[in-house]
């Protein structure tokens, strides 16, 4: 076999800018291979930190207890205690949680939230807006505040609160200045704008409000216990698995992001598939120009094969010189193109720093390995019928051409 | 001398039905170990045809073929290639060397085919065939840069790599000068004479033929003289 990759080297180095020609088409199906892997892989990343990035990846509620029913003996239903309007679900025994779910392989951060309604006020001017309290020193463990923060500062302390940029514009509100916030239990406090944030999101930047965990207690008449747990994970394509696990550990309902994003997860898997598809065709362009090259050269050496045969080199000595002679090509090739692709990925910003107007090329999805071995066993798969048909060549016959 | 081969009512047909056409008709041959033998007959005799069935390279339509007492007509494509290169050596007429190989390379492939790689002993007997040949100078040179009468020395020690018993040349002096054909000619029958290597050659050339000790006539698909 050793002798075999010599005659196939041999055959390879004697026609250099055939073989040249040959390893660069496969580089260049390569190179389309590794871009398109970045390019997709890239755009992927791009789409879920723009829409999942900022949100928790796994929430806990508190379940809303159903009406209390009084039924007669024969079934029918006689009285329905309606809910009060003003009460809110809550998760009592939050804090007994939170170091356990923290603990939880996966887990970046944790935030016990209280949210509701409520209206700012600032002279005549009335906005309704979704109040989040949050604690102290865990403001950014969700949306990053303290990134989108455009004044002031994003700490949050007692009788401030931190407004959108939007919203604070409304208002005519500047860093500093009081106002007025009403929450839905009918609790008005005055607070003081600490910060304004600008996230790039209509909805959050004119109708979102943070507020210290304590205020929110006073404003929601909730002196104990969250209305929600915020989870955010390293990777937030664990989010089911993860679920999964906080749920059996604590019996809360732990619901991931993915529940209700079947949209968002079908346009991914669709891009996906065209990304597949692309890549295939790339293979495919490979194997067709290694057999095609392989053929050909087959053809042209039909009198050398019969020459070997008749020397006593048999059929499967012949099919391993032409299937290395592939093989070779596609790992040359296979090489070059990912080097050419690692460089030509090289000058495009960081998945973590993916830029407004630039292609979302993600340097570390090239699939590189990926890319080569497919090269290699696609150009070892498209020898083997130029291979086959070489050792079927018939001495008497191509001596005497 | 012992048989080294023996073929018995060889018939070859070509094509089939009304295109078939009948090269050999029954032709019988024997040759001993260490003969030196002119195969000898007009084009479409069937020369070349017999020169194919005894390199093993292709079977009769029927009759017997031995050889070292192995029957060549049942034997199958593998063990016919091994038994080939170890005791069938060939020369052709236009040489048939591998253009991309050097002529030491050319010389070594049968036994390299044979042990996978290229032994230090077989480069050795390279070597020594190549000076033998009067090719000292021309070991490392790539084939294709050879004169005429170089590849076809080059062929001579090619097909005695092996130390095969019987070597088949077919025209090989057919498409060299008369001093090449004459110089190529001297080392085949030196050879015969120090190894008992047995050789048949095909030739048109009575002068050829003159360096063999027996002629062997072919016409009409038998063997006539």
């Amino acid at each position: 076999m050793l002798y075999a990759l010599k005659i196939a080297t041999r055959y390879l180095t004697a026609s250099k800018a055939q073989t040249a020609l040959l390893v660069t088409g496969v580089a260049v199906g390569v190179f389309i291979f590794i871009f398109m892997s970045a390019l997709i892989g890239g755009l992927a990343e791009f789409i879920l930190s723009r829409t999942v990035g900022d949100i928790s990846h796994i929430t806990i509620e508190a379940e809303t207890d159903d009406p209390s029913v009084l039924i007669s003996p024969e079934g029918h239903v006689l009285v329905v205690a309606e809910r009060g309007r003003t009460r809110t679900a809550t998760l009592s025994e939050a804090a007994t949680w939170l170091p356990l779910i923290e603990g939880v392989p996966g887990v970046r951060s944790v935030s016990p939230q209280i949210s509701g309604a409520g209206f700012v006020t600032r002279g005549a001017q009335v906005a309704q807006v979704s109040v989040t309290g949050v604690e102290p020193g865990r403001e950014s463990a969700i949306l990053d505040l303290a990134g989108y923060m455009v004044e002031g500062d994003v700490r949050l302390g007692s009788g401030l609160i931190v407004l959108g940029r939007d919203l604070a514009d409304d208002l005519a509100l500047s860093i500093g200045q009081t106002l007025r916030l009403e929450s839905s239990n009918g609790v008005t406090a005055a607070l003081t704008l600490s910060g304004i944030f600008k996230t790039g999101n209509g909805s959050m930047d004119s109708a979102r409000a943070f507020v210290s965990l304590a205020t929110a207690r006073t404003l929601y008449a909730m002196p104990q216990g969250v209305t929600r747990i915020e989870i955010k994970l390293d990777d937030l394509n664990a989010a089911d698995a993860t679920a999964l696990r906080i749920r059996a550990l604590t019996g809360l309902d732990a619901v991931p992001w993915t529940d209700g994003a079947e949209q968002l997860m079908e346009a991914l898997n669709a891009q996906a598939q065209t990304g597949y598809f692309l890549k295939t065709f790339a293979l495919i362009t490979i194997v067709i120009g290694v057999a095609s090259a392989l053929l050909l050269s087959t053809y042209r050496r039909r009198p050398e094969i019969g020459i070997m045969r008749a020397m006593g080199a048999g059929r499967g000595f012949v099919i391993f010189v032409f299937v290395t002679q592939g093989a070779l090509i596609g790992l040359m090739g296979g090489i070059m193109g990912a080097a050419l692709g690692y460089l030509a990925l090289l000058p495009f910003p960081s998945r973590d720093a993916f830029e407004p107007g630039t292609l979302p090329m993600d340097i570390t999805q090239g699939s590189y390995g990926l890319a080569i071995t497919l090269t290699v066993i696609g150009a070892i798969l498209a020898s083997i019928l130029p291979a086959r048909s070489a050792a079927r060549v018939d001495p008497v016959t191509a001596i005497g051409q | 001398m012992s048989a080294l081969l023996e073929v018995t009512d060889l018939f070859k047909t070509y094509g089939t039905g009304e295109a078939a056409t009948r090269v050999l008709r029954g032709l019988s041959l024997r040759l001993d170990t260490g003969e030196m033998a002119a195969l000898l007959g007009p084009s479409g005799s069937g020369k070349s045809t017999l020169l194919t069935i005894l390199g093993t390279l292709m079977k009769p339509t029927s009759g017997s073929y031995v050889m070292l007492g192995e029957d060549m007509i049942s034997a199958d494509d593998r063990a016919l290639t091994e038994f080939r290169n170890a005791h069938i050596g060939f020369v052709f007429q236009f040489h048939n060397l591998l253009p991309d190989f050097t002529a030491l390379e050319n010389v070594v492939f049968p036994t390299a085919v044979r042990e996978g790689r290229e032994t230090p002993a077989a480069r050795a007997r390279g070597r020594d065939l190549l000076s033998r040949m009067g090719l000292a100078d021309r070991i490392e040179f790539p084939s294709a840069n050879l004169s005429g009468g170089q590849k076809q020395r080059v062929a001579v020690a090619r097909a005695l790599m092996n130390s095969p018993e019987l070597v088949l040349a077919d025209e090989p002096t057919g498409n060299l000068d008369r001093d090449s054909a004459n110089q190529v000619m001297d080392l085949i029958g030196q050879i015969n004479r120090e190894e008992g290597t047995t050789f048949l050659i095909s030739t048109h050339d009575e002068k050829i033929a003159g360096f063999c000790r027996r002629q062997i006539v072919v016409g009409d698909g038998v063997v006539t003289g």
